[in-house]
């Protein structure tokens, strides 16, 4: 991580920039649009990106900010049918406890989502207690 | 029961009387502050975690308590702010000598009851100077609202070009049918980025389409992540905080600035607020939405607002949850979006409490498009109230976050706008836009203008292009390669900002040069007078206040161009006998040449001569040149006149029947209401004056009350008065005239 990273990172780092496929900020240019020569990623953010933003934010004492843009930056590399698969899975009563389980391995071994896995653990934990696993009634839940 | 009261019926039919106003029941949760089952504020720490939050211990915590335990609350500020008296920190948060920063760390450490007591000790105008002092960014900007009924493209795209234009730093749209998402989410990013680069754009959806859509470039942004301040809402919601912070990192890892929703009376309504306060609940859901790592909110009630103003306190929690997101550090969308109240004195006075101290984005939005066209609940402002808003823009040198704009700058944003989504939909092979349905979307009022499309047809398409690859990359090719280079490039731009992540950070927007605005570069610096974002000293000033509408006040009354009513004569002489003098100001009947009723001034002496004539009396004119007031004119008529009887009248066709033996200050009569004075009035002012002359009994000529004519007309006659003081000679004596042949 570079010391002297400074924002915007637009304005103060734009040279060094890439785009989530590697691509240098540069090159993400119209005369490559029409060209065809780019890619979905090569219109996304990169993880380096994200983690020197989750620096910036945390320095300026943006804390729960700052986790979210580290949690992003392992994201990256997660495919989208798999991002809207895990936001299914944890969503309310869609997922047994070890399919929560293994999805946290899943995202740790094949994506190296270290924090995102740890985040799936702890709510196969939360909902296990509060009735929020598939299967659990609704009706039996305290209120 | 029917009112025995005139007056009280006559409120009753009053805007007013058609909003509901109820007594608070605790039990139901419909209660603003200060229910008797909220808790008390208390925090434990033990092995550097929190054991126990607002009574309630680790061991009880339901997902809420757990989510905001572990991730809201700084812990190595809790055992401060805690134990600092509630009192005291209300008063740090008003003190513009204490530092947004310094507020905001030790409102960290605070559990949702402490911050609930903090919020109790202060009134709206408290709350108003925090908030002025505790909102990120230093600029304000607003959201505007784009939909329509039919969920037309063409209009669509065209309504969010002139939103751009007008200066909206976001636009969001959304879907009558759910299908319908993608291509509106298109009309919008191309009809904003055609009116203005840099405008955020989004698409409120259910949560999962919303996060395809994004992911295909179609929009900019997210705000509709729904949040809640009991575990029930938020299930029976399809979320849990952890689904939700989860969402919350999916967009960053796209690049998508998101912010979430929250606001009170959604527990309520959904009957499962616990008997808990409003404000409590969303002291929660405001911490649950600092700890998914959100970098802001929409508050302050938002679609519940008429639920929330039933109630008594219903505008001070609202003002209430928008400062404390501040105080969170949460960029704050401050809600004023769907309707509020049938009054508008009521609508225009809750606006105040956002507008007056500025907020991040001070509606979410504002209805670009006529009420009936608002898919989000109404418009509590809509497209017939722009005027109004920039209006007060002007009146208290507030930056309300739009411009003035001309109509020919809107017609061509506008037609730009639909041509250009028109060519989009044809290189995308989506069902075509008709050159009809462009030239009637740059005119519209709204979409019953519009003629009607295949439906069917549109929402087919709209499958296949989810189902399909298309992305923005399509969308900035379609452009280019129809020609508009400009709306390409910066849909372009608006993708290339998503690599830098610059806008994800707290409050950011970007300019029309793309370049972003956020906490970490335009921070809200104000620390009391000559601080923070000062309307005057920033360049919009000029642009804020020179509206279409404004009038240059030299051109209000033109100078006449006609020649003298008048010919003059000698200077006049003292009469005798059973006459009535007419005296005229200074300008009457030369640079003025009609009243402000618009009356000529030969028809105003015409009449006058023919009342004072048909009571058999003689009548002389004059003109007086060393006054313009009616009252001396009227006396220096009384005084040339034999009897002692006579007429003054300004040019503005203000008159008074004097007599010689009144001090210059009293009157016979006196006619001030100018506007309301006919040719008749004139003619029977004439007549009463001869009456007097002839020491007849006499009935004051009727007039009538228009209490509006001050309102319309004072501005004319202000500057009519202007002229006729201008004309004045003191040392010059009255001067006997005689009307100019026609």
């Amino acid at each position: 991580m570079p010391s002297d990273i400074r924002y915007p990172l637009a304005t103060h780092y734009q040279e060094r920039l890439r785009s989530a496929s590697g691509l240098p900020f540069e090159n993400v240019s119209m005369e490559n649009v029409l060209g065809n020569h780019l890619s979905a990623r090569d219109l996304g953010i990169s993880s380096d990106t994200l983690v020197m933003q989750a620096e910036i934010a945390g320095e300026a004492g943006y804390l729960q900010l700052s986790a979210n843009l580290l949690r992003a930056a392992e994201l990256v590399r997660m495919p989208d049918d798999v991002l809207l698969r895990v936001y299914t899975a944890l969503r309310p009563r869609r997922s047994t406890y070890p399919e929560l389980i293994g999805l946290a391995d899943e995202l740790e071994n094949r994506y190296e989502a270290t924090l995102v896995s740890e985040m799936v653990r702890e709510a196969a934990e939360v909902y296990r207690g509060r009735d929020l696993l598939m299967g659990d009634s609704q009706e039996e839940k305290p209120t | 029961m029917m009112s025995q009261s005139s007056r009280f019926a006559a409120r009753e039919k009053r805007p007013i009387n058609r909003d509901t106003f109820i007594s608070e029941w605790p039990e139901a949760g419909l209660i603003i502050v200060g229910s008797p089952n909220d808790p008390s504020p208390s925090i434990a720490i033990g092995n550097g975690r929190i054991t126990e939050m607002d009574g309630r211990n680790e061991a009880e915590f339901d997902l809420i308590d757990r989510f905001i335990a572990s991730r809201a609350i700084d812990i190595d500020v809790a055992r401060t702010a805690m134990s600092t008296d509630s009192l005291e920190l209300a008063r740090m948060t008003v003190d513009m000598n204490v530092s947004r920063v310094e507020v905001a760390r030790l409102i960290a450490g605070c559990s949702p009851a402490k911050l609930v007591e903090v919020l109790s000790r202060l009134n709206v105008v408290e709350m108003m100077m925090a908030l002025q002092k505790m909102r990120l960014r230093r600029s304000p900007a607003n959201q505007a609202h784009v939909t329509n009924r039919k969920e037309t493209p063409a209009l669509l795209a065209a309504d969010a070009a002139e939103a751009a234009l007008r200066g909206f730093a976001e636009v969001e749209t959304t879907v009558g049918v759910s299908r319908y998402a993608p291509l509106n989410a298109i009309a919008v990013l191309v009809g904003s980025q055609t009116g203005r680069g840099g405008v955020l754009t989004q698409c409120s959806v259910e949560e999962e389409l919303g996060l395809r859509i994004a992911l295909k470039g179609f929009t900019s942004y997210a705000e509709t992540l729904s949040v809640y301040g009991t575990e029930r809402t938020f299930v029976d919601g399809d979320d849990t905080p952890w689904s939700k912070a989860f969402l919350a990192s999916a967009y960053a890892s796209r690049g998508v600035k998101i912010r979430f929703t929250s606001g009170s009376g959604s527990e309520a309504l959904m009957a499962h607020s616990e008997g808990k306060s409003m404000l409590y609940l969303e002291a929660r859901s405001l911490l649950i939405a600092k700890a998914s790592g959100s970098q802001g909110v929409q508050n302050g009630s938002i679609s519940l607002i008429a639920l929330v103003m039933s109630l008594p306190r219903g505008l001070w929690g609202v003002l209430a949850e928008n400062l404390l997101a501040a105080m969170l550090g949460l960029e704050l969308a401050s809600g004023n979006d769907a309707l509020s109240s049938h009054s508008d004195i009521r609508k225009g006075a809750k606006l105040m409490l956002q507008f007056l101290p500025g907020t991040d984005l001070i509606t979410s939005g504002y209805s670009l498009i006529p009420k009936i066209d608002n898919m989000f609940g109404g418009g509590n402002f809509d497209s017939d109230d722009l005027d109004d808003w920039y209006a007060l823009q002007r009146d208290m040198i507030v930056d309300g976050g739009i411009r003035p704009v001309r109509e020919d700058e809107v017609l061509a944003v506008r037609e730009e706008a639909a041509r250009a989504i028109q060519a989009v939909f044809r290189q995308l092979d989506l069902p075509a836009i008709t050159d009809d349905e462009v030239e009637r979307a740059v005119t519209a009022y709204d979409s019953d203008d519009m003629p009607d499309r295949d439906r069917g047809a549109d929402v087919i398409a709209a499958d296949a292009l989810m189902a399909g690859e298309s992305s923005a990359i399509d969308v900035i090719k379609a452009l280019s390669s129809s020609g508009f280079h400009e709306s390409s490039q910066r849909v372009l731009e608006m993708q290339r900002q998503r690599i830098t992540g610059d806008y994800l950070q707290p409050s950011a927007i970007f300019d029309e040069e793309f370049a972003v605005r956020s906490v970490l570069n335009d921070p809200n610096d104000y620390a009391g007078p000559g601080t923070g974002y000062r309307v005057l000293d920033e360049q919009r000033w000029p642009a804020i206040q020179d509206l279409p509408f404004v009038r240059n006040p030299r051109d209000l009354v033109p100078p006449s161009r006609e020649a003298p009513l008048f010919i003059e004569q000698r200077n006049a002489l003292a009469g005798s006998g059973t006459e009535v003098v007419i005296a005229v100001g200074p300008a009457f009947g030369s640079e003025l040449q009609a009243t402000i009723s618009g009356w000529p001034h030969r028809d105003v002496i015409t009449a006058l001569i023919n009342g004072i004539e048909e009571a058999g009396v003689a009548a002389r004119i004059v003109k007086v040149y060393h006054s313009a007031d009616c009252a001396f004119i009227g006396h220096a008529a009384a005084k040339l006149s034999g009897c002692g009887i006579g007429i003054g009248i300004q040019s503005k066709g203000t008159t008074v029947i004097h007599s010689k033996r009144l001090a210059p200050l009293n009157n016979l009569e006196l006619f001030s209401m100018a506007p309301s004075l006919s040719l008749e009035s004139y003619r029977a002012i004439g007549h009463n004056a001869a009456s007097y002359a002839l020491g007849r009994p006499v009935a004051p000529v009727p007039i009538t009350i228009d209490n509006t004519a001050r309102l319309r007309l004072i501005v004319r006659t202000t500057v009519m008065h202007l002229i006729e003081t201008g004309r004045i000679q003191e040392s010059k004596a009255p001067v006997e005239i005689e009307v100019r042949k026609v």
